[in-house]
């Protein structure tokens, strides 16, 4: 009477399913109740999970609707690694998926907001170039030069105040947030990973960027986005947050 | 300052799982805390503050890096991605010990975050002992297998786990790691004398102690059903059982884990002052 663990996986993920045969007590009486120890340890301990790797998707639900979402979540999408530390990424498509949720639109994109602060903070260390290099070229080298960023930057794109929103759940008197789309760099300038909100077209030249284009290249494609886009403003954001590792203006 | 030369073996002194949001009061004043455990895949990220304290920490604590996903009592391989990632760590860092569980908590490649129970039969010896020497051949070291908490037991076993684990050391040489809390709550779940799982196990295999609290809760019978739940202090009787243990094995590391409802540090190095009275009472 071998109890495989298979068979303990599909009766631990799903109370419905009989305790297998084969687990005891110590007068070698069926288990029972005591098999409900390991359906909730697992249970809860993803749960928790859930909760601090999405606390801004766990306020605006609230506890009970989490604990009710994560609970189908963790039976749909098992950790697939042991590195709790990034348990989570199906999460922003599972809530887009949900039709009870239907009406609140922005809730992916602000799980993806929340996914990509987390990556930051584990993101390869990364030594800022100074700005006064940047400073030190000329025009027209400025404009061929190409930029390495550092492993923690990534930008996001939403037709939802994703920025707004997680500011409004994370800061006391943030302002409420205002319907608009909003593009968020994160940057990482030390430890603490920072979204940002980008001008028209940044995101589309940082993209560009991260591509590989020159400066000059990516910003023909932020143009064609967008006339208005501003380079000085875009460019500042990256140095603020120490976000240009590397320069190659060789062309 | 301590010497690094120094940090290459845990002493036979408390030390706490350590928690970020002690960073500070550590480095400051560790009070009786003298060595630091981490859970090793909490460090597996690839920069960041969670590393840069790591690095700061080692330099002045000995440290232990107690795994706890590996799996090793998985039915199939280990995860090859996740000893590359074991070997990684423990390369760089050097702790002074490497731990893991009599456990499982991985199948067909989704990780279940809890560490599941086995039977303890000849078929599962020499696959524990397969990964084991697995494991062992690929960080370069020899690694401390942990006894679990049990809720329940199976049929199929056949061997006690004290005698389980005397034979897995034996086989491959790893050490062992006993947890006092894990037999106290298995002792009373399922039954058994914990002085005598005590005095029936390998002893001299031991090169580190845990301690922790557990939860009290009930099987469908009525009867005391202990939860090891690292959420609150150590109770009384594993303290005693603390005491009992070190009379027969001299002094040795003590570990002092709480990782749910994480207290002031005030609070978790009393425990630790409370381990270091302890081991004050034994005879080196």
């Amino acid at each position: 009477m071998s109890v495989s663990q298979t068979e303990f996986t599909r009766a631990m993920m799903d109370a419905g399913q009989p305790v297998p045969d084969g687990l005891i007590d110590h007068h070698a009486q069926p288990a029972g109740r005591r098999f409900n120890v390991y359906r909730n340890n697992v249970a809860v301990s993803l749960t928790e999970a859930m909760h601090s790797a999405f606390p801004v998707i766990a306020k605006l639900l609230g506890k009970q609707n989490m604990d009710g979402l994560a609970g189908i979540y963790l039976r749909q999408h098992p950790p697939s690694t042991p590195l709790m530390m990034f348990y989570g990424e199906d999460f922003p498509a599972f809530l887009e998926a949900m039709e009870q949720l239907k009406h609140l639109g922005y809730l992916g994109d602000v799980a993806r907001l929340e996914l990509a602060l987390r990556r930051a903070y584990h993101a390869a260390d990364a030594v800022p170039v100074a700005p006064e290099e940047l400073g030190a070229l000329a025009p027209d080298q400025l404009m061929n030069t190409r930029l390495t960023l550092a492993p923690a930057v990534d930008v996001l794109r939403s037709p939802w105040p994703i920025h707004a929103i997680w500011r409004y759940n994370t800061e006391d008197g943030a302002p409420k947030p205002e319907l608009r789309a909003q593009d968020v760099l994160v940057t990482r300038p030390e430890f603490d990973p920072t979204p940002q909100v980008l001008p028209p077209a940044g995101a589309q030249w940082i993209r560009a960027l991260i591509g590989g284009a020159s400066i000059g290249e990516a910003l023909e494609q932020a143009a064609a986005e967008d006339k208005s886009f501003d380079l000085g403003a875009t460019l500042a954001l990256l140095l603020q947050g120490g976000a240009i590792t590397g320069l190659d203006s060789k062309g | 300052m301590l010497d690094a030369a120094a940090h290459d073996k845990l002493p036979a002194a408390p030390g706490v799982g350590y928690k970020p949001q002690h960073f500070a009061q550590i480095t400051a004043d560790p009070g009786a805390v003298k060595w630091l455990e981490i859970h090793a895949e909490n460090y597996m990220g690839d920069g960041g503050r969670p590393l840069a304290q790591l690095r700061h920490l080692s330099e002045r604590f000995a440290m232990s890096v107690h795994g706890v996903g590996l799996s090793i009592g998985g039915e199939g391989p280990l995860d090859a991605d996740h000893l590359v990632r074991l070997k990684h760590l423990v390369g760089w860092l050097t702790p002074a010990s490497f731990s893991e569980h009599l456990a499982w908590s991985t199948h067909d490649s989704h990780f279940y975050n809890d560490l599941l129970p086995l039977p303890y039969t000849d078929a599962s010896l020499q696959r524990i002992c397969d990964h084991i020497d697995e494991l062992q051949s690929t960080i370069g070291r020899r690694m401390l297998l942990e006894n679990p908490s049990s809720y329940l037991a199976f049929a199929e076993s056949t061997w006690s786990e004290p005698e389980f684990l005397a034979e897995i050391s034996r086989r491959t040489g790893c050490g062992l790691l006993l947890d006092v809390n894990n037999v106290f709550v298995s002792a009373t779940n399922l039954n058994f004398s914990p002085q005598g799982y005590i005095e029936a196990f390998p002893l001299h295999e031991v090169d580190e102690i845990h301690l922790g609290g557990h939860d009290e809760d009930e099987d469908g019978h009525g009867r005391p059903l202990l939860i090891d739940s690292h959420g609150c202090a150590v109770v009384d009787p594993v303290w005693a059982l603390l005491d009992f243990t070190l009379a027969r094995s001299g002094p040795k590391p003590v570990l002092i884990e709480w990782d749910n409802d994480v207290p002031d540090w005030p609070v978790l190095e009393a425990e630790a002052a409370r381990a270091a009275t302890a081991l004050e009472r034994v005879p080196a």
